[in-house]
């Protein structure tokens, strides 16, 4: 089962720029969570600091008992053993073939035989559709092969969080739609912490457990995602809807004399659409009954967040 | 004023991994050989005129004051122990130094540096230490062909254009030149060598503002080895004419 991610009072800045602050939110073990933000909230940001590639200046991230924000050198490393990290263009290297990129953690940390490694390989480029694409260079291949290509090699080390960033950009929606039922018949099968970070509303409203959004430097909400669905916060009304009526403006926020202009906006989408179930044939997801007894909890103590 | 420590401590990481196993050997030969490839013709190119430069100059002030017999010892002195390790060194810059730091600029900008910490595996072990390492030694290898390069050019230039004494040219070479010029020569290029392979990789590896980036990068990292260059050399050639005095006449 996945490893739950404890996030506290996070702040990240560059020099005088502050990105985000005072972010705090509980990725649960094993289940899928989705980040959304219009661009250039730094969702991007939020992931990297989550890997210990950017040290934020405040709060904690604890991982296993461990805060990577403050952690030494040696037990970042072991940490970043139970990451798997699908970047936006999948960040193969572009010298070696994808087979070798694939292979690349295996013949780095195991001391496993190529004949092993050439099964796991095999296995993780079925899993993520791409057999048959073994010996062209990155280059060689579309963006959503490419894109597949890092999932797998994200997958090779057995990793017990998968964070995924824009998994979605660059794609058509029926390859998007793929790539979410790849997620979660994933998380079915090997029960790992995954959160995805996107600016895709279909993504957002279907695959994920919990869902959280980033704006203005600050987290305006995280929960299950039932309630940020149902929300009347109107930033996150107004982005799930994908419309101009709210705050959000072209370049960040509206003022408000543009906004009563527009005039107001009544909800014409259904608000909760029905999760994404793994592909048949695949076990239930162990998730799906955590969650339920977790939210059950919140509502038993009146504990939900908005 | 952080960029300057963040070089420093860049340089000392190259250093302290130069050690650590597994040894990048592939990776070195390939970067040796792309250095190494890109900057032969064309140090050999500019090494022709550095050297005739030298001995025309030389050549026009001796012939006035009547110590021709000169050129030869002078001219040696200054290719061996000025010219080519600076030659090289701009060479490698310019030539290597900027495609290492394109290299892994493009590669920071696709986040395959930062998929390969990710993984586990650190970069400046796996692509900086080989890339500093090639330039090292190419530039050490290459500034013995530049001094030739350079003697042999300035020699053509003084006795062929100038109607120079074959005999004395040659026979004056030790004269002022001693043993101890070759080796700060060389000393000059491994320094010089190692420093453009690690503001190279430094640009490369903390480009700013996407793909454009990159290109200020290169263009920084070239200017900024320079720089560096002229003062470094300043200072080991002042340091050196204080423990080796200047061989007598």
């Amino acid at each position: 089962m996945g490893v739950q991610i404890d996030v506290q009072g996070l702040s990240k800045s560059f020099g005088r720029q502050t990105i985000w602050q005072d972010v705090s939110m509980t990725l649960p073990a094993g289940e899928l969570s989705v980040l959304l933000g219009p661009s250039g909230t730094g969702k991007s940001v939020f992931l990297k600091c989550l890997v210990g590639l950017l040290r934020p200046e405040h709060g904690r991230i604890m991982v296993n008992g461990v805060d990577l924000c403050r952690c030494t050198e040696s037990e970042r490393y072991q940490l970043r053993k139970l990451f798997g990290v699908l970047f936006q263009d999948g960040a193969l290297f572009g010298s070696i073939t994808v087979y070798d990129n694939i292979a690349f953690p295996l013949r780095e940390h195991t001391r496993r035989t190529e004949a092993e490694i050439r099964r796991v390989v095999h296995d993780k480029m079925e899993l993520v559709g791409l057999a048959g694409a073994e010996h062209k260079l990155p280059g060689e291949i579309s963006g959503g092969m490419r894109k597949r290509a890092g999932l797998a090699r994200a997958l090779v080390g057995d990793p017990e969080i998968i964070l995924c960033d824009e998994p979605d950009s660059g794609l058509d929606p029926v390859r998007t739609a793929y790539l979410s039922q790849l997620l979660v018949d994933l998380n079915a099968q090997i029960d790992a912490t995954i959160l995805i970070v996107t600016h895709n509303i279909s993504v957002a409203r279907t695959v994920p457990d919990n869902l959280g959004m980033l704006y203005r430097r600050r987290l305006v909400g995280f929960g299950p995602r039932e309630i940020l669905l149902t929300s009347e916060e109107p930033v996150i009304a107004q982005f799930l809807g994908g419309h101009r009526h709210g705050p959000i403006g072209m370049s960040e926020e509206k003022d408000a004399v543009l906004a009563a202009a527009e005039g107001t906006w009544t909800r014409t989408l259904p608000e909760i659409v029905p999760q994404l179930e793994p592909s048949p044939g695949l076990p239930v997801r162990q998730a799906v009954r955590r969650r339920q007894e977790r939210v059950r909890a919140m509502l038993a103590v009146g504990s939900v967040p908005r | 004023m952080t960029a300057v420590g963040q070089m420093f401590a860049l340089g000392l990481e190259v250093l302290r991994q130069l050690l650590r196993r597994p040894f990048q050997y592939r990776e070195l030969v390939e970067q040796f050989w792309f250095v190494a490839s890109v900057s032969i013709l064309p140090s050999m190119l500019v090494s022709i005129p550095f050297g005739a430069v030298i001995g025309l100059e030389l050549g026009s002030l001796t012939s006035q004051i009547g110590a021709e017999s000169f050129d030869g010892a002078a001219s040696v002195l200054a290719v061996v122990q000025q010219a080519s390790p600076i030659v090289t060194t701009l060479i490698i810059a310019g030539a290597g130094g900027s495609a290492i730091c394109a290299d892994l600029g493009s590669r920071t900008i696709r986040e395959e540096i930062d998929a390969m910490e990710v993984l586990g595996v650190s970069p400046v072990h796996r692509l900086v230490v080989p890339r500093v390492l090639a330039a090292t030694s190419v530039a050490v290898l290459l500034n013995g062909m530049v001094s030739v390069v350079g003697v042999a050019g300035g020699y053509f230039f003084n006795v062929v254009m100038q109607g120079g004494t074959p005999g004395a040219y040659v026979a004056s070479f030790a004269a002022l030149a001693q043993l101890p010029d070759l080796w700060v020569s060389e000393l000059k290029a491994m320094i010089f060598g190692f420093l453009a392979g690690v503001v190279a990789s430094y640009r490369g590896l903390h480009p700013r503002g996407g793909p454009k980036g990159v290109g200020d990068s290169v263009n920084q990292s070239v200017v900024i080895t320079f720089l560096l260059l002229f003062l470094v050399n300043a200072v080991i050639t002042a340091v050196y004419l204080r423990i080796v005095p200047a061989k007598g006449m």
